[in-house]
């Protein structure tokens, strides 16, 4: 079904539901940008309507909602040890098609990758309800398009916000109850970004042979890349962790289990027992990024790891694109040079 | 008919008396080191009208215009007044007959770096803050000078200012954020002073240690730190080039706000008034503060003044420098 409320009123829908939800959403956080006097738009929690920043692309990804930047896994003492707990709400969150569906691929890694699930993101994931923010005209770097990622119907509510008002069309059943009196109704369906500036063909999977491994390209990201793992924290897809167990300072017979984010590009990532690691040089690990967002995945899973938010290609500082990167490997296959 | 001139009046309407004997040249201040390009163009004509064409970039950011013949001071003086209109009354500098040129020239140019309009350090827009002094000091003829720097790499050498003004940033930390990479620990350790080490997988930051320079913020992949969107400030006060006794200026106040600044730099100028030696035809003030004691200035400097919180103020300060006789100072009374 079909709404506009008057912000007046969605902002009465969202404290009604803040009784049952927390309301995540983009927010912009004045002066917290990287450079002084600029900010920062990134998840967190909203009360009200005006709170939401839909005019910019989010700096981070909503991933953290789910996946928690740090997750405390259990705490230990001694004899004893005890599991983490999580608040007792269920979650619902403002996000753009390409998020939604690069939810998906979180969701194929963490409950689909292997025998367990991962009960630590599963006990999160399952309180979530998405809020689709319409988003009919790409942001500079996107590429959502070429990946497929540009469409979802994979929501609770889609919105649209205009100038005071929001269109709703609802779907879920219990938020659909809370739409039954004096909202008005209104024929509201969501439209898609149709085309990105930034097109990109991504390879077939059986033209890529370990040649392509050695290729010079990589040898230029080497040169390039200051392995700052910005492209990895921003990327809604990106899920790697690594594990830390800490003894309090002030009483070292207590202590936790927790798990923090890791990423491909960061130092440390390859270490292993005996003080061994691999993919020393920053031009590997772009190699191992790129391969497994649009190669190794999608041949476990059937579709790509990257849904082209194009996040990577914003805050890389030091200018590297990744749909560049994507359209060079492209372009190296169809000549097919790789394999001299 | 023969030059008669008053060299004093000359001088503080900011021409200089130059070795080519008959010729002047015009100082343009440009406070906050930056300037609409469309002055540039008038600029040019009275360069290249009035003087040998030639335009100097002085030292402190300003203009000198040499070659200019004294007789054409009052001529120029009403040409240069769309600068004096954009580059002093719109900021709010009160200058009394917009045709007569500057009415005052002790107080320098109050220079700044590019600051955080373009620079990536810059911890805030230097050349803003250099415009608000500019209001609060000029026209003066006592002579200070002063200089703001976007963050502690001091580009602008406010090390060697009277008053020396260097941006800080105050990091807060989000431990939940952070990822343990280690960026901001590794470049604290390698490029400022090592404020930074990792306790647990997560940071302690060693506030005493801290400069508060921001580049932690910079390097964090995270956001786990952000800047307090606060702005604070180090004031640095009496370094000096000179012949006597060149040294660099110290640390007056740390973790201060830019109102404060103001009014301590407002304040110094009482206590010039009050100490200064007249028999002198001018005399800089970080020698009065040589010779009052650097307690006295600080008596003065602070008055009225409520410092926040965070604000650390030095105690006493042991001014290096070097001198080139061990008696430079030392006189028959």
């Amino acid at each position: 079904m079909g709404y506009r409320l008057q912000n007046n009123d969605f902002n009465e829908l969202l404290k009604e539901l803040s009784k049952e939800y927390k309301l995540y959403a983009p927010k912009r956080f004045e002066k917290r940008g990287r450079f002084s006097d600029t900010d920062s738009v990134r998840y967190g929690e909203i009360q009200r309507v005006e709170e939401i920043d839909y005019t910019v692309k989010s700096h981070f990804s909503p991933k953290e909602i789910v996946y928690p930047i740090t997750q405390t896994l259990f705490y230990f003492t001694e004899e004893e040890y005890r599991e983490s707990q999580v608040h007792d709400k269920k979650i619902l969150v403002f996000l753009r098609p390409c998020d939604i569906n690069g939810m998906r691929r979180l969701d194929t890694i963490f409950l689909e990758n292997g025998p367990y699930k991962d009960v630590y993101f599963e006990r999160l994931r399952e309180k979530v309800k998405f809020v689709m923010m319409e988003c009919k005209e790409s942001f500079e770097n996107c590429f959502c398009v070429s990946m497929g990622s540009n469409f979802t119907d994979h929501y609770s509510m889609a919105v649209r916000f205009e100038e005071g008002s929001v269109l709703c069309d609802v779907k879920d059943k219990d938020l659909q109850s809370q739409f039954v009196d004096n909202k008005k109704e209104s024929n509201f369906t969501p439209e898609y970004v149709q085309e990105n500036n930034i097109k990109v063909e991504v390879p077939d999977a059986e033209k890529i042979t370990p040649a392509l491994f050695e290729h010079d390209l990589w040898k230029d990201y080497a040169k390039r890349c200051i392995g700052c793992g910005r492209c990895n924290m921003v990327c809604m897809t990106c899920s790697c962790f690594t594990t830390q167990d800490i003894a309090y300072e002030d009483n070292p017979k207590a202590g936790e289990r927790r798990r923090v984010w890791a990423g491909c590009h960061v130092d440390k990532f390859t270490d292993m027992a005996g003080g061994h690691s691999f993919r020393k040089d920053y031009g590997s690990r772009m190699r191992f990024k790129t391969m497994h967002k649009i190669y190794d995945y999608n041949k476990r899973f059937g579709e790509h790891m990257c849904v082209g938010c194009g996040r990577c290609d914003d805050i890389c500082p030091e200018y590297i694109s990744f749909s560049t990167c994507i359209k060079k490997v492209n372009q190296i296959l169809k000549e097919g040079n790789h394999e001299e | 008919m023969a030059l008669d001139l008053n060299t004093k009046a000359i001088k503080k309407n900011a021409y200089r008396i130059t070795k080519e004997r008959g010729k002047t040249a015009l100082r343009v201040r440009v406070p906050g080191g930056a300037l609409e390009a469309k002055y540039l163009t008038l600029l040019q004509e009275i360069a290249e009208e009035y003087g040998n064409g030639q335009l100097h970039i002085t030292t402190r950011q300003g203009f000198e215009l040499p070659g200019i013949p004294f007789e054409k001071i009052d001529e120029i003086n009403k040409k240069i007044k769309p600068i004096i209109q954009g580059l002093e009354l719109d900021y709010g500098v009160d200058i009394e007959n917009p045709e007569a040129g500057y009415p005052a020239a002790g107080t320098r140019n109050v220079s700044a770096c590019i600051g955080n309009k373009v620079c990536q350090f810059a911890n805030y827009n230097t050349t803003e803050f250099a415009r608000r002094i500019e209001k609060a000091i000029f026209p003066n003829d006592y002579h200070v000078k002063i200089a703001l720097t976007g963050c502690p790499n001091d580009c602008i050498k406010a090390h060697m200012q009277d008053f020396g003004i260097i941006g800080m940033s105050d990091p807060q930390y989000e431990a939940d954020r952070c990822i343990g990479c280690e960026a901001c620990v590794k470049n604290c350790k390698r490029r400022v002073t090592g404020a930074l080490s990792m306790v647990n997988g997560k940071v302690k930051r060693d506030e005493r240690r801290c400069i508060g320079c921001g580049e932690c913020v910079l390097k964090c992949p995270t956001a786990a730190w952000t800047r307090n969107p606060e702005k604070f400030y180090k004031l640095l006060i009496m370094g000096r080039t000179g012949k006597k006794n060149p040294r660099l200026a110290m640390p007056f106040l740390e973790w201060v706000d830019e109102d404060t600044i103001i009014k301590v730099i407002v304040n110094t100028y009482e206590y010039i008034d009050q100490f200064i030696d007249r028999t002198l035809p001018k005399e800089h003030i970080g020698y009065i503060v040589d010779r009052t004691g650097y307690q006295v200035f600080k008596e003065y400097a602070l008055k009225g003044v409520e410092l926040g919180p965070k604000v650390k103020v030095s105690e006493y300060i042991n001014f290096g420098g070097y001198k080139y006789e061990k008696d430079a100072f030392m006189d028959q009374l």
